[in-house]
């Protein structure tokens, strides 16, 4: 076997086909080596740092569910005051309930006092680590442990929190959305957002197998089919203008998105789900006419 | 196990943990359609796909082997791989 050198090592024990691994891998692909990197609380800290071990090649610091954002932002104060922050770069990675839930007050924080990080959300839809809750990142109508389907639901009652917005209205010269299903697209989105002065934020969308429910080799084409389907439009804006967008030629319906997964299998069974979906299919159809997806 | 201040580790040590055990179905590659692309080593949350440096061709690119000693059996390969170079089969041990 030839020598080989990884940012972050197999041996990790995420489970096969895991999302945060192909996640933190293209965001350390994009960074390159000279980084530190800042892991709230979720499935990619606990799976990568079973303890005396752990797979990150580079400095890479536990912070709480709460406060990434602030241990961010102290980590670039510090090298700033030591005169030794040079080129490297400080990359908060987070699951979407300690980006979009519980982080979210520090983590504002540290984009208005303008701190030079930044932040990759990998958004999974849920808090998958303790065991599928809703957060709120999960979409309309998936079925989650705490938002089950039955006589009086129709599963996630409410629509997915914009987050990409929320921290462009901070004043971010850069945020954009991304998804694992395009790699090199992610790759140059990280690498853009790295090079850009200022807090920066990526938001990649990212299938989760297990919480899913799909097969462990489908990942990557649910990642896709979310994009094509358009309930994940692919944009970057700068400076609180919306300056790329990925366009998306002859749109999926919404249908062949959700059948993919168990968590909307219900959907498809109960009586007036089609009325579920067909709300599914208008937050689409308002993506294609926001961001001129198929123009 | 002696804890350290501030829990610290030593990088990579994670290769200890051989997660190949994990798998039902291995990847197994056949050359003879491999176009050399690397998507497979790209779409790997493993890493365990690797670029074979002694398989250069003249411009340059590598055929990709598997390290089976860490590889889940995920699958992920054989179903992006636009060749279908990769099959999964069943792995009797």
């Amino acid at each position: 076997m030839s020598e080989r050198f990884n940012l972050l090592t197999p041996g990790h024990s995420g489970c096969a086909g895991c999302c945060d691994a192909l996640a933190a891998k293209y965001v350390l692909m994009g960074v390159g080596e000279d980084v530190i990197v800042v892991n709230p609380t979720g499935c990619l800290e606990v799976m990568t740092s079973p303890f005396p071990n752990t797979a990150w090649n580079v400095p890479w610091i536990h912070s709480l569910f709460e406060n990434g954002g602030a241990v961010a932002s102290g980590i670039e104060a510090a090298l700033k005051s030591l005169g030794r922050k040079g080129n490297t770069k400080i990359v908060g990675i987070g699951g979407d309930g300690s980006t979009m839930d519980i982080g979210i007050g520090s983590l504002s924080g540290a984009f208005e006092r303008g701190h030079d990080i930044l932040y990759v959300c990998i958004d999974n839809e849920a808090y998958m680590n303790t065991g599928n809750q809703r957060s709120s990142g999960t979409p309309l109508g998936a079925s989650t442990s705490t938002s089950p389907p039955g006589s009086v639901s129709y599963g996630n009652p409410t629509h997915k929190k914009d987050m990409t917005r929320i921290m462009a209205a901070h004043g971010s010269p850069y945020v954009a959305t991304t998804s694992i299903g395009y790699a090199n697209d992610m790759i140059r989105k990280v690498k853009k957002a790295a090079e850009t002065v200022g807090p920066t934020y990526i938001h990649s969308h990212a299938p989760c197998p297990t919480g899913w429910g799909f097969d462990s080799s489908k990942t990557i084409e649910i990642a896709k089919l979310a994009v094509e389907t358009c309930l994940w439009p692919l944009y970057e804006m700068e400076d609180g203008e919306v300056t790329q967008v990925r366009k998306v030629k002859d749109p999926k319906p919404v249908e062949e998105y959700l059948k993919a997964q168990k968590r909307f299998r219900h959907l498809f069974k109960m009586e007036d789900g089609d009325k579920e979906i067909e709300k599914i299919q208008k937050q689409a159809d308002r993506n294609i006419e926001y961001y001129g997806l198929n123009k | 196990m002696k804890i350290t201040n501030g829990a610290v580790c030593e990088p990579g040590t994670a290769m200890a943990n051989k997660t190949g055990g994990w798998r039902t179905y291995m990847p197994v590659f056949d050359y003879s359609l491999c176009i050399r692309c690397g998507i497979c080593e790209t779409v790997c949350p493993d890493m365990s796909i690797f670029s074979d440096v002694s398989s250069a061709d003249e411009k340059g690119r590598f055929l990709r082997k598997v390290d089976y000693d860490y590889c889940k059996g995920c699958g992920i390969c054989a179903n992006e791989c636009p060749k279908g170079v990769i099959t999964m089969t069943l792995e009797e041990k």
